[in-house]
């Protein structure tokens, strides 16, 4: 566990007991935080086992971090704003993404609403404001506090939770980020998910600040240490930061330290940076495990209901799977589309003499015609 | 001699130049334990300590901007950008400061030091670790432009590189790290910047390339080949500053011309190629000088075999500037 000067936000302990207060959460939205986790995870090793078989190509994995971002991002209405970093498409499902709609995004294929044009895990979903991050480190923090001052200007009520990580806060944007929130006073909760890792750079040696959360002093907001592993103290410390948004009282930020259990994505090796008994230190300290043991002891789950509810994720999702496999070719004119609203001519002409040596050659896929000049 | 993977090669020439020459180090992101996210730097945190080769903090600004301070005080540091992609939060430092530093002191301070980043697609990285903006930053007096093709020239350009007295942006063809291997002479060597490389004599047209788009070009001329045009494949090497006595003569030698690369076309360099044998060499001309590029779009990521340049499209140039 993360030793931080300020004192870490706890709700359960390390072995499922209630040590803090709970939220106020009924029964059946305390048993759904367990299976939005539970879905996360599952999704997690069903990506990985197709990144294995070369189905999709690259995954920014999840496992451990499943308590941090749904806890933290639950408590959002869809009409606030998700800015995403790299490691929240679980986050967007719970608030709504279709796992169609996220499976297209892995396979990069025609049904993805972003056409393919992104590499896999930059997942995006209007209906509940989850614009993509770009892949650039830290550029969403500044965008999110753009659009937390259009929100706050246009009166809109929406929050902007704007995530990132413990090597983003490293970046331009962190820093231009908290700035201009704090000076500006807009509705923005950040949520960094230090997650112990930016690649193979422990956040150790990110900073030498005493802690990430101290870091908000500097710009004049409140920063909050939160045991990341703790689903329901993510839960309260963005429910906290999110009031003070709604009550007027400006941004914050709350840090959620966690850890990356696996390699920083399926083409990382982490065992040429890092101890595996640092590993199995935080594998005891696992937030799904931690937290079914609380709800068995609550009586909220049962003993074993946990199997039940993994093999049913398990059918749900193989059968989306199953049928994203079969998407249709990209359609070629996607290469020259949505770089400005109309295609412009010489893109037309472009993408002409591209068709006709492709013809030449027969591999014009899906060509559907040139287009008229 | 060994026989190593152009990656292979990047690797020996950064161990060369630091064994030479304790000036030298090695930073950026992942660059030490791990050994970069494509293992360019692996073993140098080992043979050479942390203070010479070690990880920073993720910020390409800091990064650069560190590495010009070094460079002013005595230091020459190569710093690794890990994809070309994400060197624009350090294109204030590269831009205004590299590379004016020399002139705007009158030569009084000056910031010798190399940036490694690999470019270009091909690993289905979509836009962010796919790009080529090397016209971007041939577009800087004050910084030199360097892209190998082949393990030889990655680790002699290399070397030239680190002990050139102005900043190098070295930019890496990562589809080629582990796809090309060649013969690579052991120990120190360097090959001259600014000088282009004949990758193949021919007589009937002229292509000019560099970085990834070298073994395409080379697949078209041997297509070509079959059906009776003769074709010579420049390897430019360094693009700025460029080798232009090299690129005229080779141009005049068949006066026909397409220039290959796989960046955007509009302000690509293949414009400048065109504009400079236009301007020289016009006379000399057969038929209209062709470029085969990449789209005007961002970089895809579903469809890049069909956004980057291949053998087929170079050799329909081929066959059109020559039937001209
Ligand atoms: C500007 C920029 N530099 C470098 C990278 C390469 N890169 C991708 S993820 C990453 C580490 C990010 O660490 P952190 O912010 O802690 O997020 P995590 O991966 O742990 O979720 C790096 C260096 C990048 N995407 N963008
Ligand atoms: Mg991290």
């Amino acid at each position: 566990m993360v030793q931080t000067p300020e004192e870490l936000l706890q709700i359960l302990g390390p072995e499922g007991g209630l040590e803090g207060e709970l939220p106020e959460l009924d029964d059946e939205a305390l048993r759904d935080l367990f299976v939005h986790m539970m879905r996360v995870r599952c999704v997690d090793q069903r990506m990985l086992k197709l990144q294995r078989a070369g189905r999709v190509g690259f995954v920014g994995t999840a496992r451990g971090l499943e308590g941090a971002m749904i806890g933290s991002a639950a408590v959002l209405r869809p009409t606030d704003w998700l800015w995403s970093g790299l490691r929240e498409g679980g986050a967007a499902v719970m608030r709504g993404l279709p796992l169609a709609e996220y499976v297209a995004q892995m396979y990069c294929n025609s049904n993805d609403t972003a056409k393919g044009r992104q590499m896999c895990n930059h997942f995006q979903h209007q209906g509940t404001n989850y614009p993509s991050w770009s892949s650039v480190i830290g550029t969403q923090v500044v965008h999110g506090v753009g659009a937390a001052y259009a929100s706050k200007q246009r009166g809109e009520e929406a929050v902007h939770a704007v995530y990132f990580g413990d090597g983003a806060t490293s970046s331009n944007g962190f820093h231009s980020g908290l700035n201009f929130a704090a000076v500006w006073d807009a509705p923005v909760v950040f949520v960094c998910v230090d997650n112990g890792w930016a690649i193979s750079v422990p956040s150790s040696a990110q900073t030498a600040a005493e802690s990430y959360a101290a870091k908000a002093r500097a710009y004049g907001i409140p920063g909050v240490a939160v045991d990341g592993n703790d689903v329901l103290a993510c839960y309260q410390a963005a429910q906290d930061a999110v009031e003070r948004v709604r009550a007027g009282e400006g941004p914050s930020l709350i840090v959620l330290h966690t850890y990356r259990m696996l390699g920083h994505s399926s083409s990382d090796d982490p065992s040429k940076y890092r101890d595996d008994e640092e590993v199995a230190e935080w594998e005891r300290l696992d937030p799904i495990d931690r937290y079914e043991a609380f709800l068995i002891s609550k009586g909220v789950l049962n003993e074993g209901e946990r199997e039940t509810i993994e093999a049913d994720l398990y059918t749900e999702i193989d059968a989306v799977i199953h049928e994203q496999e079969a998407a249709d070719p990209m359609p070629l004119a996607t290469l020259v589309e949505d770089v400005y609203e109309s295609v412009p001519r010489h893109l037309k002409e472009q993408y002409n003499a591209f068709l006709s040596v492709a013809k030449r050659y027969g591999e014009a896929e899906r060509g559907e015609g040139e287009f008229p000049l | 001699m060994a026989n190593l993977t152009l990656l292979q090669a990047v690797n020996d020439g950064l161990k060369i130049a630091m064994r030479e020459d304790p000036s030298v180090l090695v930073f950026g992101e992942d660059v030490g334990p791990k050994g970069g996210v494509f293992l360019a730097t692996e073993g140098l945190t080992a043979e050479f300590g942390e203070e010479r080769c070690f990880d920073t903090p993720l910020s390409e600004d800091g990064i650069i901007g560190a590495a010009i301070g070094m460079a002013m005080n005595g230091l020459r540091p190569v710093a690794e950008i890990q994809f070309q992609d994400f060197i624009f939060p350090a294109f204030d430092q590269i831009v205004s400061e590299a590379a004016k530093l020399r002139y705007r002191s009158g030569g009084q301070y000056t910031a010798p030091m190399v940036i490694r980043t690999p470019y270009g697609g091909g690993i289905r990285g979509g836009l962010y670790h796919s790009q080529s903006g090397e016209a971007y930053f041939c577009h800087t007096p004050g910084l030199k432009v360097v892209i190998p093709s082949t393990p030889h020239d990655a680790k002699g350009l290399l070397i030239a590189s680190i002990q050139d007295p102005d900043p190098v942006l070295f930019l890496e063809p990562k589809a080629l790290y582990r796809s090309v291997k060649g013969e690579v002479p052991e120990g120190s060597y360097s090959v001259e910047l600014s000088t282009m490389r004949t990758a193949r004599e021919g007589d009937d047209v002229t292509v000019f390339c560099y970085g990834a788009m070298v073994p395409v070009c080379e697949q078209a001329a041997e297509s070509a080949a079959a059906s009776g045009i003769s074709v010579e494949v420049i390897d430019l090497r360094t693009l700025y500053p460029l080798d232009e006595e090299g690129v005229l003569a080779a141009a005049r030698k068949t006066g026909r011309v397409v220039n290959v690369h796989e960046a955007p076309r509009f302000c690509g360099y293949g414009a400048e190629l065109s504009a400079i044998i236009a301007e020289h060499a016009i006379e000399h001309m057969e038929a209209p000088i062709m470029r085969v590029t990449g789209f005007d779009t961002p970089f895809p990521n579903t469809l890049e075999h069909n956004y980057l340049p291949d053998h087929r499209r170079v050799l329909d140039a081929i066959e059109r500037v020559h039937a001209f």
